[in-house]
This record gives structure tokens, sequence and C-alpha cells, in this order.
């Protein structure tokens, strides 16, 4: 590779430790065809992951999921975070969190806690998540790792059906004694997508919803932080997705599938690497897939020579995709797309009355099925926090 | 600001960040649940002596023998108060 230099290293990476979860959420950022449990990472191979991470730069991971805590062995991952110097985030749902699994989770070096809520009413918040007494396994969770000291981020998708309750979103959280509150409007790829009529706001609720935040913030200025992750379809601009394409952080799926962001498992043609197969540094410097659209020379439209390129990096591959079938155009959201059009109708269309979820689920999508073809104006989802 | 005679500050990092050094960038960082701090300078070093045990004016002193031509005695309770405000130093 003459020429060429080196990306800088990553900074942080996502780790999908597995896909399975008791909540069923229609937005789901998981691809529609789960990782199935059997060709999941070992412990030791996770290990030996975070490892080469933490050389190539990583110094910060989220373990995630599907719900990490279903992973009998999540003490020993966390442990090899932490000897690896690699700062850990647990992003859970709270069921099976208990006082004992904290405990060692802790002693093993967890520094933080992600909890996500699905609304601040208990019925609603079980609705969403597809499963009873969700609400209380979170309130339980919520209360355990404020006693054991841990900083706590509230993490809330928002949409048609919670957006109204947002100030009784973040009260809950200021009742729950959390640092973070990140209010992240759905993107719509994979499950999110899927259900976007369902999920899809009206411009009148995500006005009153942000001036809410802004109210709130206020408010709260140096108590809690208020993230207000903005809608993807309303502004006419382009999100700088996950800091550019293979820039900033690195996914990596449960069965070892490394990805420049979690959806991007929905390009067909992108063939990710495999832990299981090259070192780490080598899908992040030499590996196809993650020079694909790294940096600027592949964009395409109004991207080419735009002074923007530099700030959005041409918005998302996952949702160009989507909406166009053509990963390398510039991302519709973007008011100088020549495809705007179909995120414009939809921000201001009417709002049909929302057909029931497709809750996220193993095999609720047949395989190859799930979609209409693009630019048929229905449904598909992006790259979250 | 100053701190009471009887009840100094002495400060020391909150438990849910972490410094560090980063071998890969040669950067001292401070890592914060959702973000990443790059130190520029001396800052880590700043940070490194706010370990619960020391002053502010025993941080100064202890900063200004070894980097004697440096203005720290202006420059680093300014710094702390900065990382009080931010929630960092407790």
């Amino acid at each position: 590779m003459t020429g060429s230099t080196d990306p800088a290293p990553p900074w942080a990476l996502l780790a999908e430790l597995t896909h399975a979860c008791p909540l069923h959420c229609p937005y789901c950022s998981n691809p529609l065809e789960l990782a199935r449990r059997a060709s999941e990472l070992s412990g030791g191979e996770w290990a030996d992951v975070l490892r080469q991470a933490a050389e190539l730069g990583v110094v910060h991971t989220h373990l995630s999921g599907g719900e990490p805590l279903l992973r009998p062995d999540l003490e020993q991952i966390v442990a090899a975070a932490e000897a690896a110097g690699i700062y850990t985030q647990l992003v859970t749902s709270g069921t099976g969190l208990d006082e004992a699994r904290l405990a060692a989770l802790t002693t093993a070096g967890l520094r933080s806690v992600q909890l996500s809520v699905q609304h601040a009413d208990p019925r609603a918040n079980d609705r969403i998540a597809g499963r009873r007494s969700s609400f209380a396994a979170k309130e339980r969770a919520a209360a355990l790792v404020r006693r054991a000291g841990l900083p706590l981020g509230l993490n809330v998708v928002l949409h048609r059906d919670n957006l109204d309750a947002v100030d009784a979103l973040i009260d809950l959280g200021v009742d729950w004694g959390v640092d973070r509150i990140e209010l992240a409007n759905t993107q719509f790829y994979g499950w999110g997508l899927l259900n976007r009529t369902a999920l899809l706001p009206t411009r009148d609720q995500l006005a009153r919803a942000r001036e809410t935040v802004e109210r709130r913030r206020e408010q709260l200025a140096g108590r809690i932080d208020l993230v207000w992750v903005v809608p993807d379809y309303f502004d006419g601009v382009a999100k700088p997705c996950m800091g550019g394409w293979g820039a900033v952080s690195l996914t990596v799926a449960p069965d070892g599938t490394v990805l420049p962001c979690p959806a991007a498992a929905s390009l067909p043609d992108l063939q990710p690497p495999n832990v299981r197969d090259h070192p780490l540094a080598w899908i992040w410097e030499r590996s196809p897939a993650f020079n694909r659209f790294r940096g600027t020379e592949w964009m395409t439209g109004p991207c080419h020579g735009c002074p923007r390129q530099e700030e959005d990096f041409g918005g998302c591959r996952c949702q160009a995709f989507a909406l166009t079938g053509d990963a390398a155009r510039t991302d519709p959201a973007c008011a100088l797309s020549p495809d705007h059009h179909l995120v414009r109708e939809l921000a201001d269309g009417g709002r049909p009355e929302a057909p029931p979820y497709v809750y996220r689920r193993p095999g609720a999508v047949p395989a190859g099925g799930g979609f209409p073809g693009p630019n048929s104006g229905e449904n598909l989802p992006t790259c979250s926090q | 600001m100053i701190p009471e005679p009887e009840n100094p500050w002495c400060p020391a990092l909150a438990p849910s960040l972490m410094l560090r050094h980063d071998t890969v960038r040669d950067r001292d960082l401070l890592v914060l649940p959702e973000r990443v701090v790059v130190l520029e300078g001396h800052a880590g070093t700043v940070v490194g002596l706010c370990d619960g045990s020391r002053t502010v004016p025993g941080i100064v002193g202890e900063l200004a023998e070894r980097f004697p031509d440096a203005p720290v005695a202006t420059v680093v309770p300014d710094f702390l108060d900065r990382l009080r405000q931010e929630g960092w130093l407790k």
C-alpha cells in the first residue's frame, strides 16, 4: 500500500457479547439476523480481542448485547478489559442484575453502568420491551448500581410511543439518582426500519420534546448530563455517523465479526472480517471492509467537494443503502441529497394508525425477507450511541 | 478558591474516572463513562498528584520543585478548580 498512511488508532470498542436478550424492543440495534449462541466467541477469545484492542489504541469499551448479563463469563471478560487498561461500561436492560452479580463485576473492575429504559410508565415500558416486569427489574438494578457507587446512565430510545413522556423520563432519572440521561431518537435501520411506521414520530412531538429537554437541561445543569441524540429524518442534516467510517470505534459482534458500526452487517457486499480469521490490527488498518468508506475519496454526488464532508463524513452508509440501495450515495437525510424527498415525505406525511410492533426475536423475520425493496418508501435503521 | 485552613481541599479523582497513560498515542488520558479527555502538556502529572492526600498548596509546592521555571502557582489552582467544576475531582 505505497503512499497510504495507517489510519489513526481506534478509541472505543463496542463488544456485542451475545445477541440473546430477555427484552424484545422493536428498534433493537442488533441485526435482523441474530447470531446464534453456539457461534459466540468464548470468554478466552474475548480476552484476546480486548488485549489486541488495547494494543491497537482502544481505551474504552461498552460491554453490550443483547443482554451481556446472560454471559456467565462476563466477570472474566470485564477482568480481561481491566487488565488490558480498557475502561469498561456495562450496557444492560437490568434484567438479571442482583447484588452478588454486581459485586462480582465491580471486583472484576467494572467502571460504570448504562441502563436502558423504554418508558417512564411501568406498563408502557413493559409493552415496548415486550417483557412483563422489566420495569421493576430496571428500578432494582438502578438502586443496586447507586448503592455500589458506580456512575449510572439511563439510555432511552425515543419514538412515537414515548416522546411525549420525555419530561417524565427525566423525572425518573432524577428519582433514580442517575448521572446521565441519553435520549436517543430511533435510528431507522434493521429492526427500527422494520417497525418504522409504528415508531416514526411527528414533527410536533419532536419539537415539544426538544423544548422540554432544553428546559430541563438548564434546570439540571451540573447535576445530570442530558444528552439528546438528534432524529434522523427531520432536520435536513446528515449525522456524522460513528464519527466517520473506521475512524473512532469498532464493533465486535457475538460471533467475532468486526464492523465499523453495529448496523453495517446490513450492507450486503461488505464481507466483514472476523477476529477468528485475522488479527484486529489488520482488520482495522488493512481490511477492505474498514477501508471501504474511509476518508473522502469514495464520496459521490453532492458529498464530492462538499465543505461539510469532513464534518458529517457523508452521513450514514447504512441509511444510504437502506433507502436507496447504494451504500456509497449521499445519506438521504441530507437536504442536498437527490434522494432527500424519501425522508421528507416520511417526516411530513400523515401518520397512519400505528401497526403492531414486530418484536425483536430470533426468527421474527424470515431469512431474506421482511423488507420491501429500496425506494418503496416503506421501512429501514442506523448506528447508535 | 482559598481552602479553609482547618479543612483544606485534598483533590482526588472522582471514582468514575480513570487516569492513564496511553502508550499508543503517548498521551495522558482521563477516561470517563462516555468520553475520553486527552490531557495536554503536564496536565497528567498534575492530575496524578490528586490522590486525596495532598492539599492544593502541597501539589503546587511539589510541582514548583519539579518545574522551577513554570508558573505553577498561578496556573495549577485554576486548573484544579476547573476539573472540580466538571465533577472530575472531588
